[in-house]
């Protein structure tokens, strides 16, 4: 077992829920949200020569994807470290 | 030199490079064969999972498919690489702490289940196949396009250069060929690109120079002539759609789902060291990824908005076919592009509605664009070479799904336990080599639906694997009744509404007959959630998983103690 006791890992999982489920909403929030759902509303909006909503689905919804998995590789790694489950 | 010329040399020297790579690096045993010794550093494992991913679909296709749809061409950005993000959070982690060879792998053992196995197979070899043939058949188009050798002949040559490395190197092999077939792919996709971007706005990032000023109107914005143009031609608004909401919806997110469960996909992540390496290499592999396709919109809107202007001409009275610039002659001999003067004024004119005189095929976008761009021959050539890399890559994924499926799954796991590992890799060096032939016939002789079964291959991998996955690491109790249960019901919907619709009865394929409005394309979220209702239902009323399956659900869920590499 790597962790001394049930509660630590209970903590564990609990803390990488917590932390995909934060990821996951924003990775909602930019491609449907922003992208499908919304994107009439957020083209009234303009950014230079961009409709918002329009740069959301073609632009800024998969730079938001790259930026989402750094971050969780950074906090998972943390997480991993702080409960002693890293791999040495 | 002449285009030809250039373009020999450049696929020539990149075959040679694709060959010496896989003397190179030769597999000796299984594990490297299926997972390449689990010695990958993560930035190539990024690479060679990029290239694995793109397909000649989309290094020739998504550009011009998002050129003529506009914005609904989104789904294909998004769809495409939303994936990874499921993929690196809710997969890749955990299948790497697994440490298995295959995705069935994981299925059968999960859910102690030589049926849930067999199952997984079938869905494996049959969304492999699906994608392959496609494949096969982009290698035998450039070769046709580029090189006017006949397009079986193609088709041929490549199966040469795949059976090569990836018989010989299994995973390795195909993985280090892979990191190459990145590079070439990727220079040749952002080299037009640049280029055009320049010329047209002045701006040598194409993402910025989407969103900017054109240098032949100042003070006009390149989305907001193309919305113009749209308008007067007659063609739906380029920044917004003609899909429904919902259509668009279901379809990004059947793309999203079936990226994060194709297993061509998955095992690359079984290639790496660690865990940790498994979630960072998911990040390398969509910037790789996002490089390019955050780059074929701006491309997109760049061509469609250079092509009106060179075929309607300046005033938008049409350019007389006389002096019609040498791209529009040369490409017409491959019939991609094709001028019917209707109205015998002898001038070119494109638009939406009757006044239109063009027929013009999407792919060429990005095959025509460095001509467009008035771009020295050796990029013309170079764009053939990049084209080859990006199918030739993903045809050698799939080409060893399929033969660690035979080999693997159903000799060493289910009817044949007692081989040894040399005969285990023999079978998988056989396996690759029929998968080879097989691929190559069917690029050879493609079944008329070839085109229609793409959305197969997603909305499968979408309704049969993600769920099962997904509830095989994230819920403990799930067991073997339930994960089957679920795939069936989510294979059988998902293959029964897109069979009914694209074969049985193809004239009711419209909004009109559609379930809730959505189209075949994006089915496979249905099935995908009807695949969840189902498994987590029948889980209630039978028995949980037995206590060991429990403990090793509990002990994937933490990187600690995944074994380590066999070779560095």
């Amino acid at each position: 077992m790597a962790f001394d006791s049930k509660d630590k890992a209970r903590s564990y999982w609990r803390a990488n829920l917590r932390l995909m489920a934060i990821l996951l909403t924003i990775w909602f929030v930019v491609s449907f949200v922003a992208g499908v759902l919304f994107v009439d509303e957020l083209n009234s909006i303009r950014i230079g020569g961009f409709k918002l909503g329009f740069w959301f689905a073609q632009q800024g919804s998969m730079l938001t994807f790259v930026v989402l998995i750094f971050v969780y590789v950074f906090r998972m790694n943390t997480i991993d470290r702080v409960h002693g489950v890293d791999e040495e | 030199m002449d285009i030809q010329t250039w373009t020999f040399i450049l696929v020539g020297t990149t075959f040679a490079l694709y060959i010496g790579i896989a003397i190179w690096t030769r597999a000796g045993s299984t594990s490297e064969f299926y997972v390449a010794g689990r010695g990958v550093h993560p930035i190539a494992n990024g690479m060679a999972t990029a290239a694995d991913w793109m397909s000649a679909a989309s290094f020739i296709s998504m550009a011009g498919l998002i050129s003529f749809l506009g914005y609904d061409g989104s789904v294909y950005l998004m769809g495409w690489t939303g994936g990874y993000v499921l993929l690196a959070l809710g997969i890749a982690p955990y299948l790497r702490k697994f440490g298995k060879f295959t995705v069935p792998d994981f299925i059968g053992d999960r859910y102690y289940s030589t049926t849930a196995r067999m199952v997984a197979v079938f869905c494996a070899i049959f969304v492999s196949f699906t994608y392959v043939a496609g494949q096969m058949r982009g290698v035998g188009v450039v070769f046709a396009r580029f090189l006017e050798v006949d397009i079986d002949l193609g088709v041929m040559i490549g199966m040469g250069i795949v059976f090569f490395y990836a018989v010989l190197g299994g995973m390795k092999g195909i993985t280090y060929t892979q990191v190459a077939q990145y590079c070439v792919l990727i220079f040749a996709y952002l080299v037009p690109a640049i280029f055009i971007s320049i010329l047209m706005t002045d701006q040598a990032v194409p993402q910025v120079g989407f969103g900017s000023e054109l240098v032949s109107e100042p003070g006009v914005y390149l989305l907001d002539k193309l919305d113009g143009l749209s308008q007067e031609l007659g063609f739906a608004e380029y920044t917004s759609g003609q899909k429904p909401t919902i259509d668009i919806f279901f379809i990004t997110m059947a793309l999203m789902v079936g990226t994060a469960g194709l297993p061509h996909v998955i095992i690359r992540f079984f290639t790496v060291p660690k865990v940790r390496d498994a979630r960072i290499s998911a990040g390398y592999a969509l910037i790789f990824i996002a490089l390019l396709y955050t780059t074929a919109p701006a491309v997109a809107a760049f061509a469609r908005a250079n092509m009106i202007g060179t075929i309607n001409g300046e005033d938008s009275a049409g350019t007389e076919y006389k002096s019609a610039p040498s791209w529009i002659k040369n490409w017409e001999k491959t019939g991609l592009i094709q001028w019917e003067d209707k109205n015998g004024d002898g001038r070119m004119f494109y638009a939406g509605d009757d006044r239109n005189e063009m027929t013009i095929n999407r792919d060429i976008i990005v095959l025509a664009n460095p001509e467009i761009a008035q771009l020295p021959n050796w990029v013309i050539a170079l764009v053939a070479a990049g084209g080859l890399a990006a199918a030739l890559s993903t045809a050698a994924g799939l080409l060893l799904v399929i033969s660690t499926s035979i080999s693997h799954d159903m000799l060493k796991k289910s009817l044949r336990p007692n081989m040894t590992e040399k005969q285990e890799l023999l079978a998988a060096r056989i396996g690759a080599g029929v998968a080879v032939v097989a691929a190559g016939y069917l690029g050879m002789n493609p079944p008329g639906f070839v085109a229609q079964v793409v959305a197969f291959a997603f909305g499968l991998a979408a309704a049969s694997f993600f769920p099962a996955i997904i509830l095989g690491i994230f819920s403990k109790r799930m067991n073997r009744e339930g994960a089957i249960a679920g795939m069936v019901s989510g294979i059988v919907f998902t293959a029964a509404y897109i069979i009914y619709f694209k074969f049985i009865n193809p004239d009711a394929n419209n909004t009109d007959h559609w379930l809730f409005g959505i189209s075949p394309e994006g089915i496979g979220t249905l099935g995908m959630l009807l695949n969840f209702a189902v498994a987590l239902t029948v889980q209630r009323f039978t028995k949980p998983a037995p206590q060991e399956i429990q403990d090793m659900v509990e002990d994937l869920r933490h990187p600690r103690g995944a074994d380590s590499a066999t070779h560095h």
